[in-house]
């Protein structure tokens, strides 16, 4: 009998992407599927690990590995940037010119910060008084503006919804209030949170259980800011209304888009974000294409644990499909992330597309040790103890112990 | 959830008086959203209340200022003319939809 072999590429070698890779080699018979894997370069980051930068919680060796330490034996590595994708002939085209032909493809080419798209915000003081964690070029020049600063207006900014780590900007927020207090600093530094939305905490749960926070630690609030560019000189923020946010120091959150390779291909929305089916990671205009972890435009959070749990549902169903049979598996949209709230403390976050936030113990019910949308020093160690688990058990494609759909055991439902 | 009367209507709102099944609106409803906040509905308001319930029936999502902007190729500043201060909200108000929320 001869069998043709077959090619699965994948765009993108970040969570999401190894994770796939390194899944689904052990899954699909070499003889049968080769499987080619693509980036732009051999550098892996541990991207929560840039919220603790600044403060110098992390050093920044900790962050950062090789790819192809990362992804296991039997799949190709490409190192290139992918100009576009031919969803007809089933072909991808690097810039520099060699072509990738394709039965299945995967896109997992996340989302970026794009400073670019608001006036103002590149110049001569990005990266110093315009400040952002979202690179570890950024991250770590923050490091070198926190060292340096004596005082004044620290303002965290979110430029518009959606981004990536979403409560990643509250968080810094948080951890600036520490890293200052520990400083002798925070009596003469102001620190204001400035959000596109009506509030810091916009769900009726976590509002009520975690609202006092902002206030007890003195952060300040400026709500439905639109920001229409900003004036490095004068060092203000200017929205769309024509209000202004004055900073001595700003963290901004840019713009967050999809890979510009998904524009040029014709298959994103005006984010360059991937329309798929939101419980099979299946493009809603190919059948040969799934979008997975942020290059995606489903309905529920850009973290890593979604890349995660809707991985674990599309291996499955990858299987079925390339077999011809109906994908029987669907993706709940479950996130669950821990959130920083300074005092070596930290929430856990819970929820999925149709459940928010609720109050309960993660991931025993009722023994936790974590406990949901509530301060714990368990779940800050739980946190750090995250990064080993990210290197040698997530990427590799190991079993994590944890089921990818969301239960309601031992958690408190909504009123 | 209260129920309330709008426009002859019994519909479901939450604490912040936004509709809490989206299959409860309808047009006359939109226009008595609009009256109570202050905002007489013109045509230029209505494609946006429109797009946005169209948007919402596709995605699931409500969808944000910068997706009104392109999507209906409305520059973000006229927004903020038609629904003065706090666009997103607003829209979301009027067209019966959820408000756009964080994760949190």
């Amino acid at each position: 009998m001869t069998t043709t072999m077959r090619s699965l590429v994948v765009l993108g070698a970040g969570t999401a992407g190894t994770m796939v890779v390194n899944k689904l080699r052990h899954r699909l018979p070499t003889t049968e599927w080769r499987i080619t894997v693509v980036d732009k370069d051999d550098v892996h980051d541990y991207q929560p690990g840039y919220l603790f930068l600044p403060f110098g919680l992390i050093e920044p060796e900790q962050v950062r590995r090789s790819r192809h330490g990362l992804i296991t034996e039997g799949v190709e590595l490409v190192l290139g940037d992918v100009d576009r994708v031919d969803p007809v002939a089933r072909e991808v085209s690097l810039l520099d010119g060699r072509t990738l032909v394709y039965d299945e493809l995967v896109i997992a080419s996340g989302t970026s910060p794009r400073p670019d798209q608001t006036p103002g915000m590149l110049g001569p003081e990005w990266h110093r008084s315009v400040g952002e964690f979202y690179t570890y070029e950024g991250a770590t020049a923050l490091r070198e503006a926190l060292a340096g600063f004596s005082g004044g207006r620290l303002v965290v900014h979110v430029t518009e919804m959606p981004i990536k780590c979403p409560v990643a900007p509250l968080e810094f927020a948080f951890l600036a209030d520490d890293f200052l207090r520990r400083r002798g600093l925070r009596e003469r530094t102001e620190i204001v949170y400035v959000t596109p939305l009506d509030g810091a905490f916009t769900k009726p749960v976590a509002s009520r259980e975690l609202g006092h926070l902002l206030a007890d630690k003195g952060i300040t609030v400026e709500t439905d800011f639109m920001v229409e560019h900003v004036d490095q000189e004068r060092r203000v923020l200017v929205s769309y209304d024509e209000r202004e946010v004055a900073y001595d120091q700003l963290v901004t959150i840019p713009l967050n888009m999809g890979a510009d390779f998904v524009a040029r291909s014709g298959l994103g929305d005006e984010l360059n974000y991937v329309p798929v089916d939101k419980h099979t990671s299946l493009s809603t205009k190919h059948a040969s294409i799934f979008v997975l972890g942020d290059a995606s435009n489903i309905p529920t959070s850009k973290a890593g644990s979604v890349a995660h749990f809707s991985v674990e549902v599309f291996v499955e169903n990858f299987i079925e499909h390339v077999h011809g049979q109906d994908m029987t598996h669907a993706f709940d949209g479950h996130a669950n992330c821990f959130v920083e709230s300074g005092g070596g403390k930290a929430m856990l976050l819970d929820f999925n597309y149709d459940t928010e936030p609720l109050t309960g113990t993660f991931p025993v019910p009722h023994l936790g040790p974590m406990t949901l949308l509530k301060q714990s020093r368990a779940n800050h160690l739980g946190k750090l103890a995250f990064r080993h688990i990210y290197w040698n058990i997530l990427l590799p494609g190991r079993p994590l112990g944890l089921p990818a759909q969301m239960s309601m055991a031992g958690k408190v439902p909504a009123a | 959830m209260p129920t309330t009367t709008i426009a002859g209507h019994a519909v479901e709102v939450n604490d912040e008086g936004f509709l809490t099944h989206p299959d409860q609106w309808s047009d006359d409803l939109g226009s008595e959203l609009a009256r109570l906040i202050g905002i007489e509905l013109t045509d230029d308001h209505w494609k946006l209340v429109h797009f946005l319930r169209d948007d919402f029936a596709h995605l699931g999502e409500t969808a944000t200022l910068r997706r009104v902007s392109t999507q209906t190729g409305t520059p973000i500043k006229s927004l903020f003319d038609l629904f003065p201060g706090k666009p997103a909200k607003k829209m979301a108000y009027v067209a019966g939809l959820p408000k756009p929320k964080g994760c949190v």
